[in-house]
C-alpha cells in the first residue's frame, strides 16, 4: 500500500500528491514516469514523477481528471492508498546523459502545456541545481489551469506564462510566445523540450523545426503495463516502430506522426465515456440504448 | 485393451459464452479407471518424452492403489507446478506421445492423471512434507512465472532466503496475465500455487522492476543478496510491420489477453477498458493465437484465425485447436496478411490478405508457404489481434551493464550451471531461450537452483 501524505488542489480538475513510495524516489531521475491503481479493480494510470524525495521515500505527481479513473484518484483524501504504485518507468531526460560543460553550452527553452506543466518541473529542478538557466513557458486555457507557476519562479529560470483566454499572463498559445522570444527577442535556442497535449506538441515541432531547433518530446500514449509487454504504446518515430514505455518517453519531436498519435488516444473513447457516466450516474446508467448517446 | 476413459467437458455451445473451465478432469472413479491401463513398462518410454522425467510409471500404480498422498509424492520430486502443468502441457507431444499404447491404441491419459493427482492433494491439503534447515543466504529472484516460481520452491527447501520480484501487480507471469481463465483457472490453481510457495517461506514483492526500482547490482552489493535468478520471460510482442499496423482496433494478443485475464476488462466491476469487436481476426497459429480467439470469442465476436501455413502445420496444442472448433472459432489457413486498411478515424475495416501455397521444405523441415501472386482480397473485420510470438524483454539487460544477451535478445547463459556473464547471476526459462513452454521454464527454474546451490556452497 502506498499512502497520500499530503493533497492539494491545484486549479480546475488539478489535484497534486505527494505519495510514500520510498523505492521509487530512491532511483527516479527527472522525465521518469510511474504507473498507479488504486484498488484491486482499478486501471493502471501512467503519471509522470513531477518531484521527487529520495530521503523522504515521497514522490509527488500531478493528476488531470480526464474520465472515471482520474476522477477517482482525484476524490481521494490524504492517508487514503493506493494499492499499487510501480516505477520508476520508461528512460530519464536525454538531458540527464550530459556533462556540466555540455549543459553549459545548450540554450534551452522548455514548453509545458496544461499538466504538462507537471513533468517539464523535475528537469528545471535538476538544470536550475546545477546553475544552468533555461527559459520556460507554461500554458493553460485559463488563469484556473495555470499551475505551480510559483514553483518554477523559485527555480533559476525565466518564467513566460500564458493563456488561450488571456485570463492570466501573455495571450494565447504557447507557440506564440516561442514565436515573440525567437523572432523578437531574437534568442537563439539550440535545444527544446515541449511536453503537453498531442495537438500543442503538434505546433510547437512544426514551428521549431522552421526554426530549426532540435525539440524532445514526451509521449502520452495509452499504456497497460509501462514494461514493454503489451505494445498498446507503440508509435512510429519516423520509420522505426517504438514502444513509448521502454523507449521513451521522450522522442525527437520532429520524427512523430502526430496526426496518427491523436487517433490512437481516441481508441477507447466509447468505452471510456460508458465508465465515467457510470461513475458519476451509478448503476443506473449502463449506456448502449442509444437514446442519450452512452 | 481398453479404450483412454474420456475425460467431462463443458458443452461447446454453453462454454462459448462463459469464462468457466472447458474441461472438468478426472473424478477419483475415472482417474483410478484409467490408471489400470498403464503397463507400468519396465523400460518407460514416456518418461523419456517428459521435458522433467516425472517418474510417471510409478506415480500411475499409486494412483491404481489410492494412494494420493503417495502420488502426488513422486511428482514433486520432478515437477513443482503439476496441477499447471496438468492442465496447459503439450502432453500429445510429450509423455503421451511415446506411451507404448499409442501405438495400436490410446496412449494413458497421462496428463489428466497428472491434473487429477494435484487436484486432489489441493483439495484434501496433502501437503509436502518438507524439513527445512534454514540457513542466512539471500537469494533473488527476478520474475514470478513458473521458471521463477520453481526455483524460488527448490531454493527454499534447500534452506536460502528467497525474495521474488515482479514487475506486475500480480504473481504468475503468463499464467496469470497471459492463459486464460477457462484453460486455467486463477483462484481456483494458479494462486493456490503461489500461496504454496510462500508457504515455504518464500517473500514475494510485486511492483518492483529490477533494473528499474533497484538494479541487480544494488541487489546484490546493497541489498546483501548473494545469487539472483533471472526468471524475467519472453513477454516483449512482435509486430507484423505492414501498412495500417496502427490503426485503432489492432492489438498484440499480449494486450488484448493482459486487458481481459490480469486486469479483467470484461467485467463490469472492473475498470479496465477491452474493446469488443463485432469480427476478429486473429492472425497467427500458436497457442497465444488460440487463447486470443478464444477469448474474443467469449466476448461475443464472430472470430476467425489467419494463418499463413496449413492446418497441419498449426503450432497450437492440438486440444486447443479442437476445442477452438467446436466452439465455433473459423480457420482461414495458408493466407496472409499484407494490409489493414481503416476507415477515416483510423479505426480498422478490413484486412488486405494473399492466398499462400506450400512450397519446400525450410531448414526446419517445415515447407515454407509462399505467395500466390494476384490472390489479394479483403476480409472485413472491425478488429485485429496479432499473434506472432515474442521476444525477451530488453529493459533488464538494457539496464543491467555486463549482462550479455545473444542475437535473439536471449540472455546468454552456461547450459549445465544456467550461469551469466555476471558471477552470482543465473537465468532460465523464456528469457534464457525465447517463449517456450511451462514445463521447459519450471524445469529451468529446478536446474538454476541446483546451479545457484553449488555455486553458493563453493563460494
Ligand atoms: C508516460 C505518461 C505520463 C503521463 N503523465 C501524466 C501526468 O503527470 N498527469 C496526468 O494527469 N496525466 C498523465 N498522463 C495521462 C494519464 O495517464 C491519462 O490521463 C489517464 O490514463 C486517463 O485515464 P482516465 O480513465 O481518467 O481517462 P479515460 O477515460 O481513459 O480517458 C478520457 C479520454 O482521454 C483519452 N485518453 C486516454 N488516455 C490518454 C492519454 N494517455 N493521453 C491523452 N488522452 C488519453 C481517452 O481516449 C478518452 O477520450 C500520462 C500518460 C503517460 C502515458
Ligand atoms: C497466451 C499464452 C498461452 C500459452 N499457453 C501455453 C500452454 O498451453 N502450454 C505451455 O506449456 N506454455 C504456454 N505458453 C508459454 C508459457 O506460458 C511460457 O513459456 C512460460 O510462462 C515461461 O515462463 P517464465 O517463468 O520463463 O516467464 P513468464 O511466465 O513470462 O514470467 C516472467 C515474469 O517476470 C516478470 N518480469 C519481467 N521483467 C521483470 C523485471 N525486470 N523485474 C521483475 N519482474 C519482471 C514478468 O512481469 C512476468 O511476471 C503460453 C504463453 C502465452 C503468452
Ligand atoms: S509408456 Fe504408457 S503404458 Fe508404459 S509406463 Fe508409460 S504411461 Fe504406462
Ligand atoms: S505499455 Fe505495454 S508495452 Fe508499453
Amino acid at each position: 500500500m502506498f499512502k497520500i501524505i499530503k493533497k492539494s488542489v491545484l486549479g480546475d480538475k488539478l489535484v497534486l500528491f505527494d505519495v510514500e513510495a520510498e523505492k521509487i524516489a530512491q532511483s527516479c531521475l527527472p522525465g521518469q514516469f510511474l504507473i498507479v491503481k488504486i484498488d484491486e479493480k482499478g486501471e493502471r494510470i501512467p503519471l509522470t514523477i513531477c518531484d521527487y524525495d529520495s530521503k523522504k521515500g515521497i514522490v509527488t505527481i500531478v493528476v488531470q481528471e480526464i474520465g472515471a479513473s482520474t476522477k477517482k484518484i482525484n476524490s481521494l483524501k490524504e492517508g487514503d492508498c493506493f494499492q499499487d504504485v510501480v516505477g520508476p518507468l520508461g528512460n530519464p531526460s536525454d538531458l540527464i546523459e550530459l556533462n556540466d560543460s555540455e549543459l553549459k553550452s545548450k540554450n534551452i527553452v522548455f514548453i509545458g502545456g496544461g499538466v504538462g506543466v507537471a513533468p517539464v518541473y523535475p528537469q528545471v529542478k535538476y538544470l536550475s541545481e546545477k546553475g544552468i538557466k533555461c527559459d520556460v513557458i507554461l500554458g493553460a486555457r485559463n488563469k484556473d489551469m495555470l499551475i505551480l507557476e510559483d514553483w518554477f519562479k523559485k527555480l533559476n529560470c525565466n518564467v513566460y506564462s500564458c493563456t488561450d483566454d488571456a485570463s492570466y499572463g501573455l495571450k494565447g498559445p504557447v507557440t506564440n510566445v516561442l514565436k515573440m522570444l525567437v523572432e523578437e527577442k531574437n534568442i537563439k535556442y539550440n535545444h527544446c523540450v515541449a511536453i503537453g497535449p498531442a495537438i500543442m506538441m503538434k505546433f510547437v515541432c512544426i514551428m521549431t523545426k522552421d526554426y530549426n531547433i532540435p525539440t524532445i518530446v514526451s509521449m502520452n500514449s495509452i499504456m497497460v503495463d509501462g514494461t514493454g509487454m503489451c505494445g498498446a504504446c507503440r508509435l512510429m518515430v519516423g520509420n522505426e516502430l517504438k514502444f513509448a514505455c521502454i523507449d521513451g518517453p521522450e522522442f525527437d519531436g520532429h520524427k512523430i506522426n502526430f496526426d496518427e498519435v491523436m487517433k490512437r488516444q481516441a481508441q477507447y473513447k466509447d468505452e471510456e465515456g460508458r465508465a465515467l457516466l457510470k461513475l458519476i450516474e451509478g448503476d443506473t446508467h449502463h449506456g448502449g440504448c442509444g437514446v442519450c448517446g452512452g | 485393451m481398453a479404450n483412454r476413459v474420456k475425460v467431462r467437458e463443458q458443452d461447446p455451445k454453453v462454454r462459448a459464452k462463459n469464462f468457466d473451465e472447458v474441461c472438468y478432469g478426472y473424478n477419483e472413479e475415472e482417474a483410478v479407471l484409467e490408471a489400470t491401463r498403464c503397463l507400468h513398462c519396465k523400460n518407460p518410454k514416456c518418461v523419456e518424452g517428459c521435458p522433467v522425467h516425472i517418474n510417471i510409471p510409478q506415480f500411475i500404480e499409486h494412483l491404481k492403489h489410492k494412494e494420493y498422498d503417495k502420488a502426488i509424492e513422486t511428482i514433486h520430486l520432478s515437477s513443482s507446478l503439476p496441477a499447471i502443468c496438468g492442465r496447459v502441457c503439450p502432453q500429445e507431444t510429450q509423455c503421451e506421445s511415446k506411451c507404448v499404447l499409442g501405438i495400436k491404441g490410446e496412449p494413458i491419459s497421462i496428463g489428466k492423471l497428472e491434473r487429477f493427482t494435484a487436484d486432489y492433494a489441493r483439495e484434501n491439503n496433502i501437503s509436502e512434507k518438507v524439513d527445512i534447515h534454514t540457513n542466512s543466504k539471500k537469494v533473488a529472484i527476478v520474475g514470478s512465472g513458473p521458471a521463477g516460481l520453481s526455483c524460488a520452491t527448490d531454493l527454499a527447501k534447500l534452506g536460502y532466503n528467497v525474495t521474488v520480484f515482479e514487475a506486475l501487480h500480480e504473481t504468475g507471469g503468463v499464467l496469470t496475465y497471459g492463459i486464460p481463465e477457462f484453460r486455467l483457472p486463477k483462484e481456483k490453481v494458479v494462486k493456490p500455487e503461489v500461496e504454496n510457495v510462500k508457504k515455504l517461506g518464500v517473500k514475494i514483492e510485486t511492483n518492483v522492476i529490477i533494473g528499474k526500482t533497484i538494479s541487480i547490482e544494488d541487489l546484490m552489493h546493497k541489498e546483501g543478496f548473494e545469487a539472483v535468478f533471472i526468471a524475467s520471460g519472453a513477454g516483449l510482442p512482435m509486430f507484423m510491420k505492414i501498412p495500417g499496423e496502427n490503426s485503432n482496433g489492432v492489438f498484440s494478443a499480449n494486450e488484448f489477453l493482459t486487458r481481459a485475464n490480469l486486469m479483467k476488462g470484461y467485467r463490469d466491476d472492473y475498470d479496465t477498458p477491452i474493446k469488443v469487436g463485432k469480427k476478429v481476426i486473429v492472425v497467427g497459429g500458436g497457442n497465444v493465437a488460440m487463447d486470443a480467439a478464444r477469448t474474443a470469442l467469449r466476448l461475443g465476436a464472430e472470430t476467425h484465425i489467419v494463418y499463413r501455413r496449413s492446418e497441419k502445420e498449426l503450432p497450437a496444442r492440438a486440444e486447443e485447436v479442437h476445442h477452438a472448433k467446436e466452439e465455433g472459432i473459423i480457420f482461414d489457413v495458408l493466407c496472409n496478411p499484407i494490409e489493414i486498411i481503416a476507415d477515416e478515424n483510423d479505426n480498422v475495416k478490413a484486412v488486405k490478405v494473399i492466398n499462400m501455397e506450400l512450397g519446400e521444405p525450410d531448414d526446419n523441415g517445415r515447407r515454407r508457404p509462399v505467395e500466390v501472386k494476384g490472390s489479394e482480397h479483403n476480409i472485413e473485420c472491425d478488429m485485429v489481434i496479432m499473434a506472432l510470438g515474442t521476444t525477451p524483454n530488453p529493459m533488464l539487460p538494457k539496464n543491467t551493464k555486463g549482462l550479455n544477451v545473444n542475437s535473439k535478445g536471449c540472455i546468454e547463459h552456461n547450459d549445465e550451471t544456467t550461469a551469466t556473464s555476471i558471477e552470482g547471476v543465473f537465468v532460465g526459462g523464456d528469457a534464457a531461450i525465447g517463449a517456450a513452454t511451462v514445463i521447459l521454464a519450471m524445469g529451468a527454474g529446478k536446474k538454476a537452483a541446483i546451479g545457484i546451490d553449488n555455486y553458493l556452497k563453493n563460494k
